[in-house]
Formats: C-alpha cells, sequence, structure tokens
C-alpha cells in the first residue's frame, strides 16, 4: 500500500464495496494444506483473473467461492468468506441459494446430455424462476444472447447439447450459469478446452458480461489474464503472492516471483 | 558426439526379419486361439439349441385318433339354452360320456382299444359337444387325442406293443397329429398329456414379479445411498464387502433365508409366487446393487459438477441426473440377475415350491412352482411322456428368457443417452 505512484489505467476513482470477501482462508484436503491465508476482494463491476503455476491452488481457492469443495471428501475450509455481508459458510446459509447467486462455468464444457432449451431452462426450473412457460422462454432465449449463442441455436433449442462444438458447449455452460440471474460468476479456466477462435468468443464475451455481475477467472494463460481482467491475484504455493490491478501485476510487479511467472521464468 | 553405426541399417537384418516373422507369428496365433474359442462356444451352444429343438418340439405336438362316436340312443342330452357352460360340461360328465367313449374305442379297436384314449379325449369330446350339441342324434367322427403310450410311440419312441397299435391305426388312417393347446394353457398332472406348462409359466411370472418390484428398488436405492451419500468409512466399507460376498452366497442358503425368515417368523404363505419371489429378491439384490453403483459411478463428475453449480440439491442431482444417466446400466444388471433368478430351483425348494400344483396359481398367495422346478419334476418322472414335455417345457423357458434379455437390450437402447 506504500506504493506512491498512483494507477491511471484504473478507471475507479474511490474504492467501491467488494462484492465478496475473502479473509485468511485456509482449505485443507485432509492433512495437506493447499491454501494457505488468503485473502482477496472481488468486487462486482471488475473481472478478476486468478493466475499461477498448475497446482498452486488457485482451483481450489475458486472453489471456495461457491463451495463447491463441499462435495470433496476431507475438504476443510477456515477463515471467512463473505458474498456481500453474508458469511457463505456460516450454518445457516443454505448451500443451494448460494450456488444460485454465484455460478460456476468448468474448465471442459459440460453440458447435461438434454436439449439445449432444458441445459438452459434446468437452473431457473428447480429455483421456480420462471413458472410460465412463455417465462421460461423468455429466460432461456435471454440467457443464451447474453451468452452469444441465440443466432446460432435459436433454430435448433430441442437439439442435444452435447451436439454443440466445444465452443459453443462452452458457451452453453455459460449462458446456463447466467440464466439463474447469479450475482457472481465463477469460470475455472474456461477456454482451456477451447481452440483460439472458440477463445477469442468466449474472452468477448467476458467483456460483454462484465458489469452485470463480478466474474471471477481462474487462467493459464498469462494473455488471457491481461486482455479480460481488471485484477489478477497470483497464485504460488496456495499462497497469494501479489494481488492488484492487472495493468499494475503485468507492467510492474512488486514481487520478484510474479515477475519471474510473468516473464515465462517458470510455471 | 559420435553416434554409433546408424540404426537403419539393423532395420533389414536377419535378427530383425526373425524378429518380425516372430511377432506377426505371434499375432496369428492369439487370432486363431480367439476364434477357436468362439467357435467352441458357439458350437455347444448351437448343439444345445438343435438337441432342445429336437426333443422337445414334439412336445407341442398331440397325436390324435380318430374315433367313430353314435351318440344315438347313448342318452346323452344338454340344452346350452337353459344350461350355462358349466352345468352343461358336468352334465355330459355325469350322463357318462367317458364311458361311452371308451365303448366306441373297444367297438371301434377291440378290446385294447380301451387303453388307446388319453386322459383329455372326455374334455376334447365334450368341448366338440358344446360347440356343436346337434352332434348328440346321430354318429360322428372325433379327433381323440392318443393315450400317453400311443403318443410317443407315435413320436417313435415307445414300447413294442404300442408300436404295433399306432401301426395299424396309421394303417386304417385313424391317426392324426395337432398342435397340442392343452401343453400351453394347462398345469402340471399325472397323465403326460393332460399336463401342461401354463401352471409353471405363470408361477414364474408372478415369481418374477414380485423379485422384480423388491429387488429393483431396494438395489438401486441402496446403490444410490451408497455412492452418492454413504461416507467412506470403515462401516461403509464392510457393508461394501458383505455385498459383494453376498453376490457370491450360494443360492441355496438364501432359501434357508427365507424359509427361517419369510415362513416361520413371519408366517407368509409358503410355496407361493410371493413368498418364492422375496426369496429370490434377496438373491438378486445384490447383483443389482454392483451393478447400479458401478453404472452410478460411471456417469462423469463433470454433470454432477455442472448439476450443483446452478444450485440443484443433491437429491435433484442424483434423480434428474444421475439416475437417467445410470439406468441403461441399472436395468441391465437388473436383468442379468432376473435372468439369473428365472432359472434358479435350489432356493425354492427349501420354500415349499417342490410341491405337485394342478393348477395355475390364481394370486400371490396360491400354491405354485416355477418353470426350471416344473422342469425338475417332470425329468424325475417315469412316463416317457414326460420326457418330451421336459424338453418343452426347456423350450418355453429358454424363450422367457430370451424375451426379458430382448426388452432388456430395448429398454436400454432407449434410455441410453451419449456425453
Amino acid at each position: 500500500m506504500s506504493e506512491p505512484a498512483p494507477t491511471p489505467k484504473m478507471p475507479i476513482p474511490k474504492m467501491p464495496i467488494p462484492k465478496m470477501t475473502a479473509r485468511d482462508v485456509n482449505v485443507y484436503y485432509g492433512d495437506k494444506q493447499a491454501i494457505d491465508g488468503v485473502s482477496i476482494d472481488v468486487f462486482r463491476d471488475d473481472v478478476t483473473a486468478l493466475i499461477g503455476p498448475s497446482g498452486c491452488g488457485k482451483s481450489t481457492f475458486l472453489r471456495t467461492l461457491n463451495r463447491m469443495n463441499d462435495t470433496v471428501p476431507g475438504a476443510r475450509v477456515t477463515g471467512d468468506i463473505r458474498l456481500d455481508a453474508d458469511d457463505i459458510y456460516a450454518p445457516q446459509m443454505d448451500v443451494v441459494q448460494l450456488r444460485a447467486r454465484v455460478g460456476m462455468v468448468f474448465q471442459k464444457p459440460n453440458p447435461f446430455p438434454k436439449s439445449i432449451y432444458d441445459n438452459v431452462a434446468y437452473g431457473p426450473r428447480i429455483h421456480g424462476l420462471a413458472p410460465a412457460k412463455a417465462d421460461m422462454d423468455g429466460v432461456v432465449e435471454k440467457a443464451l444472447t447474453r451468452a452469444g449463442l441465440w443466432a446460432e441455436v435459436k433454430d435448433r433449442l430441442s437439439d442435444s447439447g452435447t451436439a454443440l462444438s466445444g465452443g459453443q458447449q462452452q458457451r452453453l455452460c455459460i449462458a446456463r450459469a447466467i440464466a439463474v440471474g447469479p450475482e457472481v460468476v465463477l469460470m475455472d479456466e474456461p477456454c482451456s478446452a477451447l481452440d483460439p477462435i472458440a477463445t477469442a468468443k468466449i474472452e468477448e464475451l467476458i467483456h460483454e458480461l462484465r458489469g452485470r455481475f463480478a466474474i471471477v477467472i481462474v487462467t493459464h494463460n498469462m494473455q488471457q489474464a491481461a486482455r479480460v481482467s481488471q485484477r489478477t491475484a497470483f497464485f504460488h504455493m496456495g499462497k497469494v503472492v501479489e494481488y492488484g490491478a492487472t495493468s499494475d501485476i503485468f507492467t510492474n510487479p512488486r514481487e520478484d516471483r510474479t515477475k519471474d511467472y510473468i516473464t515465462g521464468r517458470y510455471g | 558426439m559420435n553416434s554409433p553405426a546408424p540404426p537403419t541399417s539393423k532395420w533389414a537384418g536377419d535378427a530383425m526379419q526373425a524378429r518380425l516373422r516372430r511377432r506377426y507369428a505371434a499375432e496369428r496365433r492369439f487370432r486363431w486361439f480367439g476364434f477357436g474359442a468362439v467357435a467352441l462356444s458357439v458350437g455347444f451352444l448351437l448343439f444345445l439349441l438343435v438337441n432342445m429343438a429336437a426333443a422337445g418340439l414334439s412336445g407341442f405336438s398331440q397325436t390324435r385318433i380318430a374315433v367313430p362316436v353314435d351318440f344315438r340312443g347313448s342318452g346323452l342330452s344338454i340344452n346350452l339354452d337353459r344350461m350355462t357352460r358349466e352345468q352343461a360340461q358336468s352334465t355330459l360328465a355325469q350322463q357318462g360320456l367317458p364311458d361311452l367313449l371308451t365303448l366306441s374305442a373297444t367297438a371301434a379297436f377291440g378290446p385294447e382299444g380301451e387303453h388307446y384314449l388319453g386322459a383329455a379325449a372326455g374334455a376334447v369330446a365334450r368341448d366338440a359337444i358344446l360347440g356343436d350339441p346337434s352332434m348328440l342324434s346321430r354318429q360322428v367322427i372325433i379327433d381323440l387325442p392318443a393315450a400317453s403310450a400311443i403318443d410317443v410311440a407315435a413320436k417313435g419312441a415307445g414300447d413294442a406293443v404300442s408300436e404295433a397299435a399306432v401301426a395299424r391305426l396309421d394303417a386304417q388312417g385313424k391317426l392324426s397329429s395337432g398342435f397340442d393347446t392343452l401343453f400351453l394353457s394347462g398345469a402340471d398332472a399325472t397323465d403326460p398329456t393332460l399336463a401342461g406348462v401354463w401352471g409353471a409359466l405363470k408361477g414364474s411370472l408372478l415369481t418374477m414379479l414380485v423379485t422384480m418390484l423388491f429387488a429393483f428398488p431396494i438395489g438401486t436405492f441402496t446403490a444410490v445411498y451408497l455412492e452418492e451419500y454413504a461416507p467412506k468409512n470403515r462401516l461403509t466399507d464392510i457393508i461394501e464387502v458383505s455385498i459383494n460376498n453376498l453376490a457370491a452366497v450360494p443360492s441355496i442358503i438364501f432359501g434357508l433365508l427365507a424359509l427361517a425368515l419369510f415362513i416361520n417368523m413371519f408366517g407368509l404363505c409358503g410355496g407361493s409366487p410371493l413368498v418364492g419371489g422375496m426369496t429370490l429378491a434377496l438373491m438378486t439384490m445384490p447383483v443389482i446393487v454392483i451393478a447400479a453403483r458401478n453404472a452410478i459411478k460411471a456417469v462423469p463428475p463433470s454433470i454432477r459438477d455442472a448439476a450443483l453449480a446452478v444450485g440443484a440439491s443433491k437429491v435433484q442431482v442424483v434423480f434428474h441426473h444421475v439416475l437417467p444417466l445410470a439406468l441403461p446400466g441399472i436395468l441391465t444388471g437388473a436383468i442379468i440377475g432376473m435372468a439369473r433368478a428365472l432359472g434358479e430351483t435350489a432356493p425354492l425348494l427349501l420354500i415349499g415350491m417342490r410341491a405337485f400344483v394342478g393348477d395355475a396359481p390364481a394370486g400371490l398367495c396360491d400354491r405354485a412352482t416355477v418353470l426350471p422346478m416344473q422342469i425338475f419334476l417332470w425329468s424325475d418322472e417315469v412316463d416317457k411322456g414326460f420326457v418330451e414335455n421336459t424338453s418343452a417345457a426347456i423350450i418355453v423357458l429358454l424363450i422367457v428368457l430370451l424375451s426379458m434379455n430382448a426388452i432388456a437390450i430395448t429398454l436400454r437402447n432407449k434410455f441410453e443417452q451419449r456425453w
């Protein structure tokens, strides 16, 4: 915080209230500690990128934000993670509602083996968000449009979601995640299984979605982090080495390890 | 660095060529072993099918003897306008229809003619009369089912006396043969010409129904619980090992368990499809649990993640995604288990299904027998007529098995989804 130079590229005049805050988060798998004292703020209008070498815990940390780690046997989380003011690990927090508020897109596109329509409609349906068929049609169209897929699939909504190409499947998964109207969307290396053209479409989509909800993206691709994010956290060995504005991290890293990683010396 | 002689020169060398030949020979040998194994199993299967068909198909046909019957002066009379069919049937029996048939046979074929007609002759004649009451006032020729000895002799396996009788009847053109409807509609009987497979078939179907109703849901939910809910600890390990062992327990032990539990303790109706089905359900359940667990395990975790991440609860994940995707595998396991249960005899011996049951069971608590038990019982009979009944019943059992498998494959293909 002692950096004297202000960051002119940050268009945020004063510090907004964070959407999610993580304070001193530790994650253990059995006896092994995977995350060690991570503290990060996620802002509503920003895309936050988590970068770092393989096995550094960035995906693990991402999965603590919607408690997907609950499904891993032996996983234990300590520390304080809040969505707005709500402690998401508090006993009274309903994990189903939490995951509706904090959506997730995975590394490998994983559409349900159902129709495109049902893939998108599944979330709203189980949460009772659109009881009438006409409402549901609207929700599905809106989600697919936002995911940039509507034009490609509007004539074949009843086809299986698994029949789409990899890039389309991933956008379908994004549509599925945003159909329930989340406040935060977590993306776990969403482009690592895609070709460059499909990757470019997803990145474009992230740009368009920015501002509607907070986005946290894990990526191996340094250029991608630089292109899509406003904030970047560099993870190493379960710790956050450096967290700040993406422009600073990539042009003026404070830590040598960050610099080494970004310049490709290791990782 | 100086590398040794370039390796390319060795590819054409003798050692390399010999190695190549050995590799090709090994592959050829392996292919022939495989082909031989397939040929052997197909050969055995064909032998079984041909053998069964040859021995059993004649069990579906019945030898009939044309007997002239003169009803004039017999005193038989019925009035279908005032009688129900049952009343008419008993009236005919009381008025001496069976005796008349015996007399007619004796009159036509000599003194030994009374042994020519089978036990079902009375019923066939009765039905003929009910179909056309006017024949009671004239002489008619009725094709009546032959006695077991004649039937067997006509099919080429009888004793000398019957062979001679058949030769004589055949020379007179009195013999004919037709489809034995009684075999498919009747139940067990002491006379092979009367005995039918329907009683055992219906018993088997009812038993399978009970087995399916118990084993499928319990097995599936056990698998779901163990895979999706149970914590991984010592207790669940023990349960898992126990279930795997249960699948290998000899079936007769399940019979003892069922005898002690269902009949002696709960006092359920012994020898019935209900208890039989529950016994076989005990036996089938571990098979279904194992198959269902494997099918559930094979559902990609990414589908579970996807559903959880849009806020599906655990139950919703299981019922909306995991079970539908696992269903083909579960069905396959269930059908394999059911097929095994359908052919099972040993445990049913102990719960009292080894009994002569002369009627098809009307309900789940009636005394009944099942197809493999019927086959076992008939194969024990002395009368030669039961030999072909046995083989014919085996054919029926195989047909039921094959249809069950066909249904399984159809269902599996219907529910199968790709991801």
